[in-house]
């Protein structure tokens, strides 16, 4: 595969391992070991049993026949937001918890931004009896209730960060800080294709089970297994990197990665960050990322918490640069509009990051026979308050 | 001979070594913490760079950095600084701070103005050997530059050793599993790990630093290595003072005692 790691942790340019040494014995342990363990026979039958049985996968590939005539084209979604905890996040944090209790860990840490991942997380943590803790934005906090409710209900310990911006980037932070502190007992679940080799990689590989699978369903559906369009949103990228995986030495099929353009990619309030960022370093890895002149990281702003990232995960910067995919990005309007037309279309309310992808279809201009898959990573139940809000605000 | 390995061939041991932040309190505190640290003996001075994202660093020193860039502290702007008030020719100062901000400075630019301006060394917590090695050992080195490494309870004897021979100036020796800030004391478990580690016998000279925060802490400090690193105390007595002189020397009376 042309779009692997190479040995030193870099796609391309982007990637390694840019983290203290306090965390060297953990991360080096988790390079050693990853696809050793991964690889194992005892390891894959484990995971996929309860990627049958407790996540519901094959998550369907669904043929959207209204929103195919709306946009003239033919639609397939992929409903990740049909998975346990209703998001693509629990394919990751299922592999990472049987990974972690391989390695002996008892104490799982992770960050979140919508809530999700913290959700998948607190779910698995329970299925195995480890004790989790989440650390939360404290503007997410509020602005994603529901997922704060559910990880409690299931045991884990939410703690909000309350330095920088209080979004995502602080919660991994303190999330970092917290493995520092804690390098003996302590397992940290990333909830993206970021953070220092091997951590990309493996959240990758755990998440190309999507791409997998439409593989074989699309085949099924309809006789061939490439589609001609795979779309799916970027935060940090965990959805997208898993719906590209086993078509990026596939040249035919066009990737678009989608991210959010927040109120407007110039407008200053934004988390498009292949159009404003430019190379740095952010939570141990190499990629590119939103910052200042002299090299600070930017506050990114998106309605969707999910999204709210100045950062990409390595592998993204790297499709990025080699025009292997393309990106585009999304208002906050467009969407919410794009929601709306979805639960309007196909009864099916979207997360908020997911609706960025949808929003992506009018720019498209597919033919009527093309095919375009999207991957629908989560959905909408999080994001209730916020889609009654402005559908209030904009019938008065 | 870089001043880092002048000052360990002159003295070997309680030296003490002090960090702040550039531009806290205020933005052109800098050169006067600075100088006053060296009037009162200070043998070793770190300028931490300040980052909005420090991940080794404990609440002091995220907030110390925090207000240091609201004052409008840049890399750019703390070289200003220090070529106006320019590093005496035998103090020992190393720069701290994070990889992002010296990438988007330029590496070779920031090695060679920071040499320029009398730097020692530098201490870049998020470089680790690796990656330096791989791509930026060889500036470092045209610019005399030492680039402190730090090892921790953690870390194995064999990485340890890795280390030692890849450093010059001196280690790092993190007292404990941790991120910056008082501990208040240091435990037995960490005496035995210091006496481990100076019972290996490394090259390089050998400072502790997390968690030293007074006189106790780092005379218990300096009996198992050549000195002791103060940060989060130091950064904690400045931001309430409203005469930095008197309590940059009340600080440093206090632990020198
Ligand atoms: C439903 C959903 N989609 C997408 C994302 C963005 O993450 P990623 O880019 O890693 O898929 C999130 C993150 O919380 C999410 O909850």
């Amino acid at each position: 595969m042309k779009f692997e790691v190479n040995e030193h942790g870099y796609y391309g340019n982007y990637g390694g391992a840019y983290i203290p040494e306090m965390l060297f014995p953990n991360v080096q342990e988790l390079k050693e070991k990853y696809l050793l363990i991964m690889n194992d026979a005892s390891f894959k039958e484990e995971f996929d049993l309860l990627l049958k049985d407790y996540v519901g996968r094959p998550s369907p590939l669904y043929y959207a026949s209204r929103l195919s005539v709306h946009y003239k084209t033919k639609i397939y979604l992929k409903r990740e937001d049909l998975n346990h905890t209703g998001a693509h996040k629990i394919n990751n944090t299922l592999g990472q918890i049987l990974l972690a209790k391989r390695l002996g860990k008892t104490r799982i840490i992770a960050e979140t931004g919508a809530g999700q991942h913290g959700v998948a997380t607190a779910t698995v943590c329970a299925l195995m009896g480890l004790k989790c803790i989440v650390y939360m934005g404290e503007i997410d906090i509020e602005r994603q209730a529901p997922n704060v409710a559910r990880m409690k209900l299931l045991g884990a310990e939410v703690i909000p960060a309350t330095s920088g911006s209080k979004t995502l980037k602080d919660a991994t932070n303190e999330a970092i800080r917290d493995w520092i502190n804690n390098p003996v007992d302590t397992y940290y679940i990333i909830g993206s294709v970021v953070g220092p080799h091997p951590y990309p990689d493996m959240v990758a590989k755990f998440q190309s089970v999507i791409s997998e699978e439409i593989k074989t369903q699309l085949k099924e559906k309809t006789g061939k297994e490439d589609p001609d369009f795979v779309i799916a949103c970027v935060g940090g990228g965990s959805n997208a990197a898993g719906a590209f995986y086993h078509f990026l030495d596939s040249g035919n099929v066009k990737l678009i990665a989608v991210e959010a353009a927040g109120k407007g990619v110039d407008s200053g309030h934004s988390a498009a960050t292949s159009i404003l960022g430019k190379p740095g370093i952010i939570h141990g890895s190499k990629t590119l990322l939103m910052q200042t002149f002299d090299g600070q990281i930017t506050e990114p702003y998106s309605i969707s918490a999910g999204l709210d990232y100045p950062g990409v995960g390595p592998i993204h910067a790297h499709l990025f640069e080699t025009g292997r995919a393309t990106f585009a990005s999304i208002t906050d309007e467009e969407a919410l509009e794009a929601a709306y037309l979805l639960c309007e279309l196909e009864g099916i309310i979207p997360a908020l990051e997911s609706a960025h992808a949808f929003a992506h279809l009018k720019y498209l201009n597919a033919k009527p026979d093309e095919i375009v898959v999207i991957n629908l990573s989560g959905r909408g139940d999080k994001d209730l308050a916020t889609y009654i809000r402005h559908k209030d605000l904009a019938n008065e | 001979m870089n001043k880092l390995n002048q000052l360990f061939s002159k003295k070997n041991k309680n030296i003490l070594s002090v960090y702040f932040t550039a531009g806290f309190p205020k933005l052109d505190d800098t050169a006067e913490i600075l100088s006053e640290l060296l009037t009162n003996g200070v043998d070793m001075i770190e300028v931490g760079m300040p980052f909005s994202d420090p991940l080794a660093d404990g609440a002091v020193i995220q907030r110390s950095s925090e207000q240091a860039l609201q004052n409008g502290m840049s890399i750019a702007k703390l070289f200003d600084q220090l070529k106006n008030n320019s590093i005496k020719s035998s103090s020992a100062v190393l720069l701290m701070g994070y990889l992002n901000p010296v990438l988007q400075y330029g590496m070779e630019k920031f090695c060679k103005d920071a040499s320029g301006l009398g730097i020692s060394g530098v201490i870049i917590p998020d470089l680790p050997l690796h990656e330096y090695t791989l791509h930026y050992k060889e500036l470092f080195e045209k610019y005399d530059l030492a680039n402190i490494f730090l090892i921790t309870p953690q870390t194995s004897e064999s990485r340890i050793r890795l280390i030692d021979d890849c450093s010059s100036g001196f280690i790092y020796v993190v007292s404990s599993a941790s991120t910056t800030g008082a501990k208040g004391q240091i435990e037995q478990s960490q005496e035995e790990y210091f006496e481990r580690i100076r019972s290996m016998n490394l090259k390089n000279p050998l400072m502790i630093g997390f968690g030293i925060s007074d006189s106790k802490t780092f005379t218990k400090a300096c009996e198992y290595a050549n000195g002791a690193i103060i940060g989060s105390a130091f950064v904690k007595a400045l931001s309430g003072s409203n005469d930095l002189k008197a309590s940059v020397n009340k600080f440093i009376t206090e632990i020198r005692n």
